[in-house]
């Protein structure tokens, strides 16, 4: 059954409380991520999910509590060390975050010109290759606003595998996306786990990504700004008697035929 | 046609009384937005006549079509009654009426969020306001640090950016900026020599507009008309582009990538403005010599030949390569006004304009004070 414990931490987040100025978003989070987890922090809209990601990849500083990756005390690292762990992530968000002024090519390229020693010709070949991964051959030298939304994702997340992170962050990977390309990046999203081995926090509250996809999850509810719940999304469901996270886990349907 | 407000009243809302203590309103006709809204008044007034009813009951029989203001005349009448304590049955009604009613009451009415702070005492504000001031100030100097180091990586050649964006803000505040350079300092030349010959011609010393434009260009105007110019179309085209990449999370991922967007965004766009501004201000030096030149062969009757043989008797290099300093420093501030309010910028489409705005004041209002203290130091130096 423990075959999850047995797997290195890889992320451990311990007593972490998140806050703007005097405003507390959440407080005493805590939960670890396990290598080859498929984590999804999940919640209501405006509970503070992405705000986590955030804290989690070094874009806000947490108000206490401290973030580690392996052995690696992330929270109080200096920024050079932080800036060397800060290669190891690849980050997908919301809505690609491309670099408007340069190519696909370019976009997916720009981290291995910075961090490796290829030729240019070598990083373009790697480019391309990693826009055939997500489907997007032939499209290297369009430009961002060239294509559609779904595509501008799928590009992210080429770039954000560019250099074969261990840990990939993705922002609401499938929102904005019709039910079809959202399956196909799911699978995707798995499909790279598998084969490059990598750990992967998906930020999310679309019920079949949640469930087709995550193994490990932590519950944010927005109301008591905490967590109140976490562990694989699909034992929640069966388990978990809190009526927050059953209602989020079922889509209140219990409640609606009630009414109706 | 439309009916008469009253005559419609009462053709679609009237009142009968049934068993005693119940009021039935009977609704009838076709309600539209368009007829405009019934208010509750009239259900005020027929309960101040005895007896008191203690239900309200609703008669739908001769309902026609009906839309939102239905919705909200029963919204308000059940409110009225929760006021005055009465019974409600809503059998009567339409069933999808009553759903829509049970929808917009589902959800408890947020109290807090109407709270609007209470108004500070004038003394907090003053005192927020100081804070939030000091705050900027830091904020400017931390960012001009943050350049400062970023330029010092760039001279040991360990600085992360791409040439081609240097190539690209280089051709976006030199060459790109030369229509703009051309016209306004060939017009201020002119404006110079015109203020200048009034007088000037009044004790037959036509000759000097010559020095008059000359050394007013090299030594102040080339420099503080590039740099208005700039900053107005540059400084704010900075703030507009970087605050645009906030918005995206274009900003965001290159700092997750562990690129500093300090040396990738605003290091070349600062160095671009190092290098051209200086050219330009030269450039703007000569066009405001031959603004002035145009008015003195066109107004004053002088030679091309005297009146340029005077310039160059008037303008030492001295004055030109302070200008040229000068332009050099207001390139920094440009720069970095229109970089540091591009990175303040927040996270909506407004945000970007006010971004954009607030990097030409700022931007100005910091050239301003330059021009002030180098006319002070120059003066102390004797220069």
């Amino acid at each position: 059954m423990n075959v999850v414990a047995e797997r290195p931490a890889c992320i451990t987040v311990r007593n972490l409380t998140m806050a703007f100025g005097s405003f507390v978003v959440m407080r005493e989070i805590n939960f670890t991520v396990r290598r080859g987890d498929v984590f999804v922090i999940m919640g209501g809209s405006g509970s503070g999910k992405s705000t986590l990601l955030r804290h989690m990849i070094g874009l806000l500083e947490p108000a206490a509590g401290e973030i580690c990756y392996g052995d690696f005390n992330f929270t109080k690292a200096d920024p050079k060390e932080r800036e060397r762990m800060l290669r190891r992530f690849g980050v997908l968000y919301q809505a690609g975050a491309l670099w408007g002024s340069m190519t696909l090519a370019e976009n997916v390229g720009l981290p291995l010109e910075e961090f490796t020693d290829l030729s240019p010709k070598e990083v373009r070949q790697i480019a391309a290759l990693k826009l055939a991964l997500v489907g997007l051959k032939g499209f290297e030298d369009f430009y961002p606003s060239q294509i559609s939304g779904g595509m501008q994702k799928r590009a992210g997340l080429a770039r954000a595998m560019a250099l074969d992170p261990e840990i990939l962050f993705c922002d609401e990977p499938s929102s904005g996306l019709d039910p079809i390309s959202s399956r196909l990046l799911d699978n995707l999203i798995l499909d790279l786990r598998d084969n490059l081995g990598a750990t992967v926090v998906v930020v999310s509250h679309e019920l079949a990504s949640i469930f087709a996809i995550g193994n490990n999850s932590v519950f944010l509810d927005g109301r008591s700004r905490t967590m109140i719940a976490g562990g694989d999304p699909r034992e929640l469901l069966a388990h978990n008697a809190d009526p927050r996270v059953h209602r989020f886990l079922t889509r209140d349907e219990e409640h609606q035929r009630r009414t109706a | 046609m439309r009916a008469e407000p009253s005559a419609l009243r009462s053709s679609q809302l009237s009142f009968g009384r049934a068993s005693g203590d119940t009021l039935v309103l009977a609704l009838a006709g076709d309600w539209h937005l368009e007829h405009g809204l019934i208010s509750g008044a009239a259900l005020e007034r027929e309960l101040a006549h005895p007896p008191m009813p203690r239900r309200i009951a609703f008669d739908a029989a001769k309902l026609g079509q009906w839309d939102s203001s239905l919705v909200a005349f029963v919204a308000e009448v059940l409110e009225l009654c929760h006021t005055c304590d009465l019974a409600v049955d809503p059998e009567g009604l339409p069933g999808g009426l009553r759903r829509l009613i049970e929808l917009a009451e589902a959800v408890p009415e947020a109290k807090d969020a109407y709270s609007t702070p209470a108004r500070a005492p004038l003394v907090e504000r003053v005192g927020a306001a100081t804070i939030a001031y000091t705050h900027s100030i830091g904020g400017f100097v931390a960012f001009l640090g943050a350049v400062t180091i970023a330029l010092g990586r760039f001279m040991v050649g360990r600085a992360r950016y791409r040439r081609v964006d240097l190539m690209v803000a280089i051709q976006d505040c030199g060459a790109n900026a030369f229509g703009i350079v051309t016209l306004i300092s060939f017009l201020v030349g002119t404006i110079l020599a015109f203020m200048g010959a009034v007088q000037l011609e009044q004790f037959g010393a036509s000759i000097f507009v010559a020095d008059l434009v000359g050394i007013g260009m090299a030594r102040d105007m080339g420099a503080m008309m590039t740099a208005i110019i700039m900053a107005g179309r540059t400084g704010a085209a900075f703030a507009a582009q970087l605050g645009t990449m906030k918005v995206t999370q274009e900003i965001d991922a290159l700092s997750t990538m562990g690129i500093s967007p300090m040396e990738f965004l605003v290091l070349p766009r600062v160095i671009a403005l190092i290098l051209m501004m200086p050219l330009l201000c030269f450039y703007s030096d000569l066009m405001g010599v031959l603004g002035g030149a145009a008015v003195g062969s066109g107004v004053l009757g002088l030679s091309f030949t005297t009146y340029f043989r005077e310039t160059l008797h008037a303008v030492t290099l001295g004055d030109v390569l302070g200008g040229v300093f000068k332009s050099s420093v207001y390139g920094v501030i440009i720069a970095i006004s229109g970089c540091l309010r591009g990175f303040q910028c927040g996270n909506n489409s407004s945000a970007v304009g006010d971004a954009a705005t607030s990097a030409v004041v700022t931007g100005i209002v910091f050239i301003v004070v330059a021009c002030g203290s180098f006319a002070l130091v120059f003066n102390i130096l004797g220069f």
